[in-house]
């Protein structure tokens, strides 16, 4: 890579990849080369399992700007997630 | 109209601490004797770009070798590996001039040898170029086309990419080409002034050729940065460069 901007974080949840769903452990964000959206570098984001193979991936190459949208709507669904999960706790 | 033949095929060579690695090689059919080109190839893996380069080389007279720098990273797909790799924080130095080595020398095992033999690398496969170049007597010449951090700061540095390579400048041991974008930013034309300095401080064999209107990655024809004018004067470039280095 020619840029060294790589975040990992956990990841609880499943994918779905070429061969069908698998279980995930950990989403990959990076700011590199993309190898098949037109653009010289991308937000590229792989949600894997590495146990599982190098294809145990699904994978999206983004724009900057497409990134930063979904970056914003990712924290509107999550803050709106936990008034919801705070609302069913009150009610446990 | 001269008869032409190249067989290009996979094989496995022994690399770094002797681990067997694949690789892929192309080379003009006879026995030769010919010169030899090991191709590093780029962070997006070693991919489909790889192999047509690695036929290029052939084509021009060269036999030449493609080893599969993430052998270690598993099966896969190009694109599937190298992500893994990235995530990985890409594979250590210290393997890769393994790697590189052991293809060097299969190479000049090879009874259609002539014995001389170049490196070619773009993207992070020319900073490791110029790293290899660095650690091996081997070798008659390197080609680093657009290598990214051959200059690294030192909260770049990390176990597997310990040193910046521009601090082994001093040992480089054969002539360098160097071929880059002035819009690119990994390397930035302030890097590859750093780097050109060093290599005229120790008095080293080299020629930098820069491009204006070109980024990083101009010779990539299915990727937006490719430029054809300058990526066919690189492409001179690097013919005549070995062609002054690898002859007989």
């Amino acid at each position: 890579m020619c840029t060294s901007i790589v975040e990992i974080v956990a990841a609880n949840g499943a994918g779905k990849g070429e061969g069908g769903w698998f279980d995930l452990t950990h989403s990959v964000v990076s700011y590199d080369h993309p190898h098949h959206a037109l653009f010289e570098e991308a937000i590229n984001i792989d949600f894997v399992n590495p146990a599982l193979g190098a294809g145990a991936r699904v994978a999206v190459e983004l724009s900057l700007e497409a990134a930063k949208e979904l970056s914003a709507a990712l924290a509107r669904a999550i803050a709106q997630a936990e008034i919801e999960e705070g609302a069913r706790l009150r009610h446990v | 109209m001269a008869y032409e033949g190249m067989i290009a095929e996979t094989i496995t060579i022994n690399g770094d601490k002797n681990e067997p690695i694949s690789a892929y090689v192309a080379r003009p059919l006879g026995s030769g004797p010919v010169p030899g080109m090991v191709l590093l190839h780029h962070a997006p893996g070693w991919d489909e770009w790889y192999r047509e380069a690695t036929r290029k080389f052939a084509h021009h007279g060269y036999a030449t070798i493609s080893h599969n720098l993430y052998h270690r990273a598993g099966p896969g797909k190009a694109d599937d590996v190298a992500a893994k790799v990235r995530a990985e924080g890409g594979v250590p130095d210290a393997q890769v001039i393994g790697d590189t080595e052991g293809a060097v020398q299969w190479l000049k095992a090879q009874p259609w040898s002539s014995g001389k033999v170049g490196v070619f690398g773009t993207c992070s496969g020319g900073r490791q170029t110029f790293l290899y170049a660095c650690h091996t007597n081997s070798i008659n010449a390197a080609c680093d086309l657009w290598g990214g951090r051959v200059v690294m700061s030192k909260e770049e540095l990390n176990p597997k990419q310990p040193v910046s390579p521009i601090e082994y400048t001093q040992k480089l041991s054969c002539p360098l080409l160097g071929l880059f974008g002035n819009e690119d930013r990994a390397p930035t034309p302030e890097q590859v002034d750093q780097h050109e300095a060093e290599l005229k401080k120790y008095k080293k064999d080299y020629e930098f050729h820069r491009y204006d209107g070109a980024g990083h990655g101009f010779f990539y024809y299915d990727r937006p940065p490719y430029r054809i004018e300058q990526a066919l004067d690189g492409w001179k470039k690097v013919f005549a460069f070995l062609e002054k280095h690898l002859s007989a």
